[in-house]
């Protein structure tokens, strides 16, 4: 039956065992003075957005015993949020070949993206689209019949010499909405087992770096619970919410990467962080670029569509970090909009309503709401505005987990998604290659695990005092008495972030970047929580998600001030080209402690893997980016 | 650098003319407050915030008395653009999403209360487990009775037949209409209620789907369906203006439509063959 039981509960554990039957045992014993319960699966998926969703179905479809952690509901994921559309060559709307899907988005990553991964997403991007619909996703169609394409930013075809590509699989402007309903329905029918509104604080490590599982609290009652997998898959998102203006969720605060920093493993690529060209100025919401590819255009204070300037061939649908410069140095050189003249103008008033109404109505709405604007008649105001991290969790191209330059993959860790760095996107994202990111390394991750992992393997042996030190941090912060508020703190932070490493970066701005950046980290110590409770504290949880920020921040900050160069949306101003001799390299960036109040930045390099997987596909030099 | 200066000041957006006269412009806000610790009588505790220094979302607001007044106020969000559906709640009597509502300024306090009749976990934030679980008892993915060929590409379907589902499919499942129903009050272990409904009907208007007199037949309950008695509630408070009640008038016509006494049976083998099975069509 639905019913809840009618006290407040202090055994999630126990219920969520007698929902699922006692076939999955549950031991529980008491850690650093809390009640901790001890699962044990095959494997364990930390995020339930779109590349979590996807590979917690693949996983169990594979027959593995396993279980997905979320801080939210599946569908609040910020996944929901997207609006274009997902990448592939279907070849719905003209001839199309992935090919030169992946021609593009090697350039459109400015050549730092590791080409074997680059070949596996373009080409499975067409199998993947198949498979959502075929679960029902509602894509928008054309007069045949077929899934409808739009235009997107930096796609072309035959390799850039035949025009604009129109392989952006869309559902109207909520394919990201569409998508993760979909991927949700698909969970639902495999029998997915979630457990909602637990919040991973940790990874669980062997001495000889395995990692075994998470520890995770739930926020229904404060229980701690010890998850032990024999493979671990973080799907946990970005960290937009490190800036001040983002188009990310509240909820985007990097807790999964900053997990597996904590446990000593690098990160790749911070510095690389996407200003997508069309949040709604000042509120920060997203405006999609599907709204340019249905011929919306940017416009300065003189009416002109500079980006015909800038991109001579493909204007307003050039790659955004391109048009996000560009509108940037519009600004600058005073041919900005509005009474300040601090923004831009994207005029949509010259399509017909009806193309709006169709496939553009959830952007209509929100202009509506967020910046009072009938884009029928009136241009919407935008600014560039923090959307994406290219960079994350290194992962090969089957998103195992790399530990260093020589590509050690750590046993037992994946990472997929936003959260992971396989590199697909490498110096900067083209738009609709996210969702299909999270699609193809879902399922990649799902079927990486089910080689590795028979289904109902024995359980994983975790040390006794596994969790120990997460628990004693958790506990430290819920008591914390400093004089710091987590808000103030973390919008030093976000004001940090902003002023210092925004669109253009030069290297003075960059050097005290860092320095406040230390101070930041070092000011964590002081932070004042003032909800004591274990249940539902959201005091508790946004202070741990600070550190999370901060955690990853910091390590952006310092890739950002050593990389002497200008490459995709790293656009450094003393540095303006692009240096392959010197730079054609990932950044790989540590804490040498795991806390950040007592941690410092380390820096090393990895080269970018050039070479496609096989021979469907030919390397891709690098050439000069122009678009 | 000049750019970055301007940028780093105080995010304020400010989207309607307010007098920009240095006087602050003060607000009451009266919010639900149940402490799970010490399950107390729930009360409405009341707090003023300066709107000048606030951005004009009433979600604004409430970030505003957390971060500044009031660190235990405990509420869920995540987008703050009105797609994610964390946000659900009852403001000045009307459910709606806190990130979509603009604050009117008032002389009488803005009262905010979490999503009526539902279990409180705490503060503004409600317990939804049973309608997520009424939300999979519809089987909410595509049903096919044919196995797709090695070559089939997408499965067909007309910009007519795609039509049908607008205004369904972009439902966020924030729960609005389910806690603004009186029906669903009285009976929400039976009556499915209308996101639930307006989302069976979602699939049963798919044209690709093949189960289509099955989920009519399973969802052909006196208490599951005809609770509904068209109050309207739900359109009404709907935040991204669905019509929850015309799809569930759909629904029931479909179902006068279509019924025959076979379904009987039909049901009874659905229910066999997900034996076992945590939920599903499984339940008369």
């Amino acid at each position: 039956m639905f019913s809840r039981l009618a006290t407040a509960s202090r055994s999630a554990a126990r219920r969520a065992a007698q929902r699922v039957g006692a076939s999955r045992s549950v031991t529980s014993s008491t850690i650093g003075g809390y009640e901790v319960f001890d699962h044990s699966y095959d494997a364990v998926v930390i995020g339930a957005g779109g590349a979590g969703l996807r590979a917690a179905a693949g996983l169990v479809n594979h027959g593995l015993k396993t279980a997905c952690i979320t801080k939210v509901f599946p569908t609040r994921s910020h996944t929901v949020a997207a609006q274009g559309g997902i990448n592939g060559a279907l070849a719905n709307m003209t001839e199309d070949d992935w090919r030169w899907h992946a021609y593009d988005t090697v350039k459109g990553a400015d050549w730092l993206g590791d080409q074997d991964a680059i070949q596996h997403m373009c080409r499975l991007a067409p199998e993947v689209i198949l498979e959502l619909e075929s679960f029902g996703l509602p894509f928008s169609r054309t007069p045949e019949g077929k899934i409808y394409q739009r235009a997107f930013g930096g796609q072309s075809l035959k390799f850039g010499k035949g025009g604009q590509a129109y392989r952006c699989a869309a559902a109207a402007d909520r394919t990201g909405h569409a998508i993760l309903h979909t991927l949700y329905g698909m969970a639902l029918k495999f029998d997915c087992l979630f457990f909602v509104e637990y919040f991973a604080m940790d990874l669980i490590m062997s001495d000889d770096g395995k990692c075994l599982g998470c520890v995770a609290m739930c926020m229904e009652d404060g229980s701690i619970h010890r998850f032990g997998a024999h493979s671990t898959i973080i799907a946990t998102g970005g960290f937009g919410r490190a800036y001040q203006s983002c188009t990310s969720a509240h909820t985007c605060t990097g807790d999964g990467s900053a997990m597996a920093s904590r446990a000593g493993l690098p990160m790749q690529d911070l510095e690389f962080v996407q200003f997508h060209p069309t949040g709604i100025f000042p509120a920060g919401c997203l405006l999609t670029e599907g709204c340019r590819g249905e011929g919306g255009i940017l416009r300065n204070s003189e009416g002109e569509p500079f980006m015909a300037r800038y991109a001579p061939t493909a204007k307003d649908l050039a790659s955004r970090d391109v048009v996000s410069r560009a509108m940037t140095l519009e600004i600058r050189e005073g041919r900005g909009v509005g009474p300040n003249k601090d923004h831009i103008f994207l005029h949509l008033d010259h399509l017909p309503p009806e193309t709006l109404a169709e496939r553009l109505p959830g952007i209509s709405e929100t202009a509506k709401i967020f910046a009072g604007v009938d884009v029928t008649k009136e241009p919407a105001p935008v600014l560039p505005t923090v959307h994406y991290n290219m960079g994350g969790i290194p992962t090969n191209w089957k998103t195992q987990v790399v530990r260093d330059a020589e590509d050690t993959i750590v046993p037992g860790l994946l990472a997929a998604g936003e959260a992971g760095c396989a590199s697909v996107h490498g110096a900067n994202r083209l738009g609709a290659n996210s969702l299909l990111d999270l699609v193809v390394f879902g399922r990649q991750a799902a079927d990486t695990t089910a080689e590795l992992v028979k289904p109902n393997s024995p359980p994983v042996t975790l040390p006794k005092n596994a969790g120990e030190a997460s628990i004693a941090r958790m506990d430290k912060i819920r008591n914390a008495k400093g004089p710091i508020p987590t808000a103030d703190l973390r919008r030093e932070l976000q004001v940090t972030m902003q002023k210092y490493a925004p669109v253009y970066r030069n290297s003075d701005d960059l050097a005290k970047g860092k320095g406040v950046i230390v101070e930041v980290m070092k000011k964590y110590k002081d932070v004042g929580v003032t909800d004591r409770t274990m249940i539902w504290n959201t005091d508790l949880i946004e202070t741990l998600e600070l550190e999370n920020l901060i955690n990853q921040a910091a390590q952006e900050m310092y890739a950002a001030e050593a990389r002497k160069e200008s490459r995709g949306a790293h656009a450094h101003e003393n540095f303006p080209e692009r240096d392959d001799e010197n730079w054609m390299k990932h950044t790989l960036s540590w804490l040498d402690k795991p806390h950040v109040e007592d941690a410092k930045v380390v820096l090393k390099y990895r080269r970018v893997i050039d070479q496609p997987l096989d021979k469907e596909m030919h390397h891709v030099p690098p050439a000069k980016r122009v678009y | 650098m000049a750019l970055a200066a301007r940028i780093s000041r105080p995010f304020v957006p400010r989207l309607f003319s307010r007098s920009f006269a240095a006087a602050a412009q003060p607000q009451t806000f009266a919010i639900y407050r149940y402490d799970p610790d010490q399950q107390a009588k729930p009360f409405l505790q009341e707090y003023n915030i300066d709107l000048k220094s606030c951005g004009p979302m009433i979600l604004d607001a409430l970030i505003k008395i957390k971060d500044e007044v009031d660190t235990t106020l405990t509420f869920r969000r995540s987008c703050r653009e009105g797609i994610c559906g964390s946000c659900a709640m009852n403001i000045n009597g009307k459910n709606g999403l806190a990130c979509l509502l603009y604050i009117e300024p008032s002389s009488k306090p803005i009262e905010i209360q979490p999503l009526p009749h539902t279990y409180v976990v705490k503060d503004l934030v409600p317990d939804l487990t049973n309608f997520y679980n009424q939300y999979k008892s519809i089987e909410p993915w595509l049903k096919r009775k044919d196995v797709k060929a090695k070559d089939d590409k997408e499965y067909f379907q007309s910009r007519e037949d795609r039509a049908k589902l607008d205004g369904m499919y972009e439902c966020i499942l924030c729960a609005c209409c389910m806690t603004s129903c009186p029906s669903y009050w009285w009976n929400p272990e039976y009556y499915l209620g209308p996101a639930v409904l307006m989302q069976a009907y979602r699939w049963i208007a798919d044209s690709r789907d093949q189960f289509t007199e099955e989920r009519l037949a399973w969802v052909n309950d006196t208490m599951k369906l005809y609770r509904c008695h068209g109050i309207m509630n739900c359109t009404n408070c709907c935040p991204k203006g669905l019509d929850p009640a015309k799809a569930i008038v759909h629904l029931k016509e479909q179902v006068a439509e279509t019924y025959t006494d076979a379904w009987k049976s039909m049901m009874t083998e659905e229910i066999v063959k997900n034996k076992g099975r945590e939920s599903g069509m499984m339940y008369m």
